[in-house]
């Protein structure tokens, strides 16, 4: 095992695990696993070693959001979400020197990155905004009305999309990098919710500047479909297995404590092996939706293919479902030891967390597009290809 | 001579909302993401093409680049055999 996943395993055992409950219930940041998470330098590790960082991969951090997702889904969902932020910059930096400057800064600092995508009035599409770059003398200006900033408050730097000019159109996007001593955040909404609470995805209004060689140099359409799509959909569908597969570990725990006293597997043992299929499914799509997409990083055309994209798609509306399907499941295997807020077999947390699921990028805006990409779509790969 | 399947592709766009500036304001070296052209409207410009042309774009061609001005998607069309001649 690499050392990162065994400090990640590590740091969900053992301090996740423990405040879990609490982030919860108070609907507060996760600052305990974060402290432990920067201590043992997770959150630089796919910055490239030229950086500074580990040079880890996409693969790495699914399979730490697979563990996360088993202890605290907050943690596991702040911990995908930042690294997601930290992938378009490594792979869109092109040869920007402040771009690279601010890699190394994140791996030696260990900084913590958020993202503003959602906007006021753009009714849910991230890929069109309102707000503009406005530039002056090699220096921009930015506010946005950020219907949600997920953990803002505790980021040492947000991710920003914005129209690339005051002229642009609405989907002519670019991102920016904004380290926290170039934004202010005026908090105009609070988040409690019915599970992932800890995310505190609050919404602000966010004043940035910066000099403009924190735009990345790639338009947000690219930087879009080869890295923050994809990687989105694999981490999240990494963590929500997480949370699934907890759902079947407790399940597994309760129909063993019953099995010992009766000196044989009882009933529910069955509908345990059903959940314990569906898992298997979902971590199949994981999997083979991680390798299709290891496939096509070294090609430019693999990467913006239409086929790719709908996998990345496929992916996400499917693990969604399957997360809550493989959960109500196991309730009925746990029955009310599985629904009691006070048994080890307790299932409520996972099911309100895995709920956000088909609704954080709603699922009926992602088959659309995806409806809309299989018109694009020729023929369906081979099965090994 | 070699101006009539450009033509025609920016009479196709003429009567469409892909974009958002007028189309005849545009070289032909314009980049259309840069004057409002999406992604799903990327895909319904294809499906435009197909049907005006009568041609099936293969697979390499689906690609973000050809479709980033008229003069890319005039040359994907030669690629397929629509030329000035042909059309």
């Amino acid at each position: 095992m690499k050392p990162w996943l065994a400090a990640a395993r590590a740091v969900g055992a053992e301090v996740a695990s423990r405040h879990a409950d609490d982030v919860d219930q108070r609907a507060r940041f996760p600052a305990e696993a974060f402290a432990a998470l920067k201590k043992e330098k997770l959150l630089g590790i796919i910055v490239p070693k030229s950086e500074g960082g580990a040079g880890a991969g996409v693969a790495d951090v699914v399979a730490i959001c697979h563990e996360l997702g088993q202890r605290c889904a907050a943690t596991a969902m702040i911990y995908a979400m930042h690294q997601i932020q930290v992938a378009c910059i490594v792979r869109h930096a092109g040869g920007s020197a402040w771009l690279k400057g601010f890699l190394k800064r994140l791996a030696s600092d260990q900084l913590l990155l958020a993202s503003a995508t959602s906007e006021a009035g753009i009714g849910g599409d991230v890929r069109s905004s309102i707000c503009a770059v406005e530039q002056q003398n090699g220096r921009f200006e930015l506010v946005k009305e950020a219907t949600v900033i997920s953990y803002g408050a505790e980021a040492d730097g947000i991710l920003v999309t914005a129209r690339r000019t005051p002229e642009s159109p609405a989907s002519d996007q670019v991102i920016v990098v904004v380290p926290k001593t170039g934004y202010e955040l005026n908090q105009e909404s609070e988040w409690d919710t019915l599970g992932m609470r800890g995310t505190c995805s609050n919404g602000y209004k966010l004043r940035a500047r910066g000099e403009m060689a924190q735009v990345v140099p790639v338009s947000y359409a690219d930087v879009s479909a080869m890295t923050m799509l994809p990687v989105s959909h694999l981490v999240w569908s990494a963590l929500w297995l997480g949370i699934a597969t907890d759902a079947v570990t407790r399940s597994r725990a309760c129909v063993r404590a019953q099995a010992r006293k009766k000196g044989g597997a009882p009933a529910s043992a069955a509908r345990l092996a059903e959940a314990s299929s569906q898992l298997q499914l979902m971590k199949a799509n994981v999997v083979g939706s991680l390798r299709q997409y290891e496939a096509a990083l070294g090609s430019e055309d693999a990467i913006a293919a239409p086929a790719l994209a709908v996998a990345m798609n496929n992916l996400k509306t499917g693990t969604s479902q399957m997360a809550v399907q493989v959960i109500n499941q196991c309730l009925l295997v746990c029955g009310l030891a599985g629904y009691r807020n006070d048994s080890p077999y307790s299932l409520g947390r996972n099911l309100r967390d895995a709920h956000s699921a088909a609704l954080m990028v709603n699922n009926d805006r992602i088959l659309a597009n995806t409806g809309n990409l299989l018109m694009a779509l020729r023929e369906d790969p081979g099965l090994l290809e | 001579m070699g101006n009539r399947v450009e033509a025609q592709i920016r009479s196709l766009l003429r009567g469409t909302d892909y974009l958002q500036v007028k189309v005849d304001g545009l070289a032909e070296d314009a980049d259309l993401y840069a004057a409002g052209l999406n992604s799903h409207a990327t895909v319904n410009l294809m499906l435009s093409l197909e049907e005006a042309f009568d041609i099936e774009l293969p697979d390499r061609l689906l690609r973000r680049r050809t479709f980033s001005s008229i003069r890319s998607i005039a040359e994907a069309l030669a690629e397929v055999g629509i030329t000035a001649e042909a059309a």
